[in-house]
């Protein structure tokens, strides 16, 4: 089976021009990810768990190697693919699950949950009652879904964030650290949602603070901490 | 040091805007050096940069407004073929009306601040040709509605109109012919925050609704952050960088882009 990402040799690092000097964020990474399985990365604070994560979705350029994408279309190397490419694989298959929502002043929860559908091609009716299903499922209360999450407390922001993030199945999802800080209810809500994309065939990499809360779907552990094995057995790893 | 990117593979479609090699000097001093830029259908390309560094210029040229010293611009618009620039200045203002919409900073550039609100839009109408009267009431309340204008003030003229509804007169002017292009002066610069956030949200809701391409030039950067899908830096009339909206942001690569995006509060 090909992979449906194939992580070779790629190399990150930053150079602050105003400091006249450069730091590499991990370098020489080399792994794969079939569809379905769900890769955890591990390694200490600093090591480049985030920064890998968006250096495969391109919000950080990367330096070196490749990062062989089999998409709908064939396949395409998402280290040096256009722009225009990258934004419209964002736009049908590759998500980023973030702790973090981006509101916009005066759009409403379940506008923006539906966002990605209507972008896509939904019409609006089907779309916002997706939307509707997904923030109930998540636990955000109905009083609040035609509200302005800008004044949404954190914990209310980052449900209707995975909601929006995770309405549309993908083919590649990167999660950064989407458990944070997330009351119980809407974790396993999370959680459940994850097991059924992967079970649907999602590939997944994930950053989890606390990987207890996906510990039955981790396949395999990939350490980033400089000079590790890069790879581990799931069994071998203490979660 | 980073990997130089590959030609599209995946999206086919042709760019709707193509400029090269655009070079412009007033007299000594150079307001543009072989500028180059692609915008994509549907897509938003923010322009950044601090005065002086020629982004307005350029809007004004794709608005044919200005001619370059050297260079080309095309729109792949059926029916349009070759330079726009050696258009002659029947044909351009014949396009201005017809595919292409702007919106200015200052709205006394772009409406008759003494004729009615409905009456500046119906007037771009007038320009394309059409001449039924109906037709031309009809069409200037449907844009303005589209740019979320209060209807029960279509008669009013923009000069007895706060900030935020002269930019959305201009706004309705712009798409009321349902442009191929719009273009963006730093469209709520002086605007209250409310107000600019209505105005954001107006656009923010024609681009996902009418699947508009849009070229927003701005010093704000967080207007450019909420709705650019692509940005290009420009400094001193060059452009200096140019990708994703959110790769600039937080992996700027050129140091005046750092410079730029660090002094961002």
């Amino acid at each position: 089976m090909t992979p449906v990402l194939d992580i070779r040799g790629l190399s990150k690092g930053f150079t602050m021009h105003h400091l006249g000097q450069g730091f590499a964020a991990f370098s020489d990474i080399s792994f794969a990810v079939n569809a379905g399985e769900f890769v955890l990365l591990k390694g200490a604070n600093g090591a480049g768990k985030s920064t890998l994560l968006r250096t495969l979705y391109r919000s950080y350029l990367p330096q070196a190697g490749q990062v062989l994408f089999q998409s709908a279309h064939g396949p395409i190397d998402l280290a040096r693919a256009a722009d225009i490419d990258i934004t419209y694989l964002r736009q049908t298959e590759i998500g980023f699950v973030t702790q973090f929502l981006v509101a916009r002043p005066r759009v409403s929860a379940e506008a923006l949950v539906a966002e990605p559908l209507r972008l896509a091609g939904m019409a609006e009716p089907e779309a916002l009652d997706t939307a509707r299903h997904w923030l109930q499922t998540f636990g955000v209360k109905d009083t609040l879904w035609p509200a302005y999450p800008t004044t949404f407390s954190g914990g209310e922001q980052q449900k209707v964030n995975l909601a929006r993030a995770l309405i549309r199945p993908h083919k590649l999802l990167l999660l950064d650290e989407p458990t944070a800080s997330l009351d119980a209810n809407a974790r396993a809500a999370l959680v459940r949602r994850l097991a059924d994309l992967k079970a649907q065939g999602t590939a997944m990499i994930g950053v989890f603070h606390h990987p207890g809360d996906v510990e039955h779907l981790i396949d395999r552990v990939i350490d980033l901490t400089p000079n590790a094995p890069l790879q581990e057995e799931r069994q071998d790893v203490a979660v | 040091m980073t990997l130089t990117l590959d030609a599209p593979r995946i999206v086919k479609t042709a760019p709707l805007v193509q400029i090269r090699g655009v070079n412009k000097s007033y007299g000594s001093v150079v307001a543009l050096r072989d500028v180059a830029a692609t915008v994509y259908p549907g897509e938003v390309l923010g322009i950044v940069g601090e005065s002086g560094s020629g982004k307005s210029t350029l809007l004004r040229m794709m608005n044919l407004e200005e001619t370059p010293d050297a260079g080309s611009y095309t729109l792949d618009l059926p029916d349009l073929d070759g330079n726009l620039f050696d258009l002659d200045r029947f044909a351009r203002r014949m396009l201005c009306a017809t595919r292409i919409g702007i919106v200015y900073q200052n709205p006394h550039l772009g409406l008759l601040m003494r004729h009615s609100s409905s009456g500046n839009v119906a007037e771009r109408l007038l320009v394309a040709g059409e001449r039924r009267f109906a037709v031309l009431r009809e069409k200037a309340r449907e844009a303005l509605a589209a740019s979320e204008f209060p209807l029960e003030r279509l008669d009013a003229p923009p000069i007895e109109l706060s900030g935020g509804m002269q930019q959305r007169v201009q706004l309705a002017k712009a798409i009321a012919l349902e442009p191929a292009l719009l273009l963006l002066d730093e469209p709520t610069t002086g605007l209250d925050v409310s107000v600019q956030a209505l105005v954001l949200d107006t656009l923010k809701r024609l681009q996902r609704d009418r699947h508009i391409t849009m070229v927003i030039v701005s010093h704000d950067l967080g207007v450019i952050r909420t709705l650019a899908d692509r940005v290009m830096v420009m400094r001193r009339g060059e452009v200096v960088e140019v990708g994703l909206a959110d790769q600039i942001f937080q992996d700027p690569q050129h140091p005046y882009t750092q410079q730029l995006v660090h002094a961002k509060l």
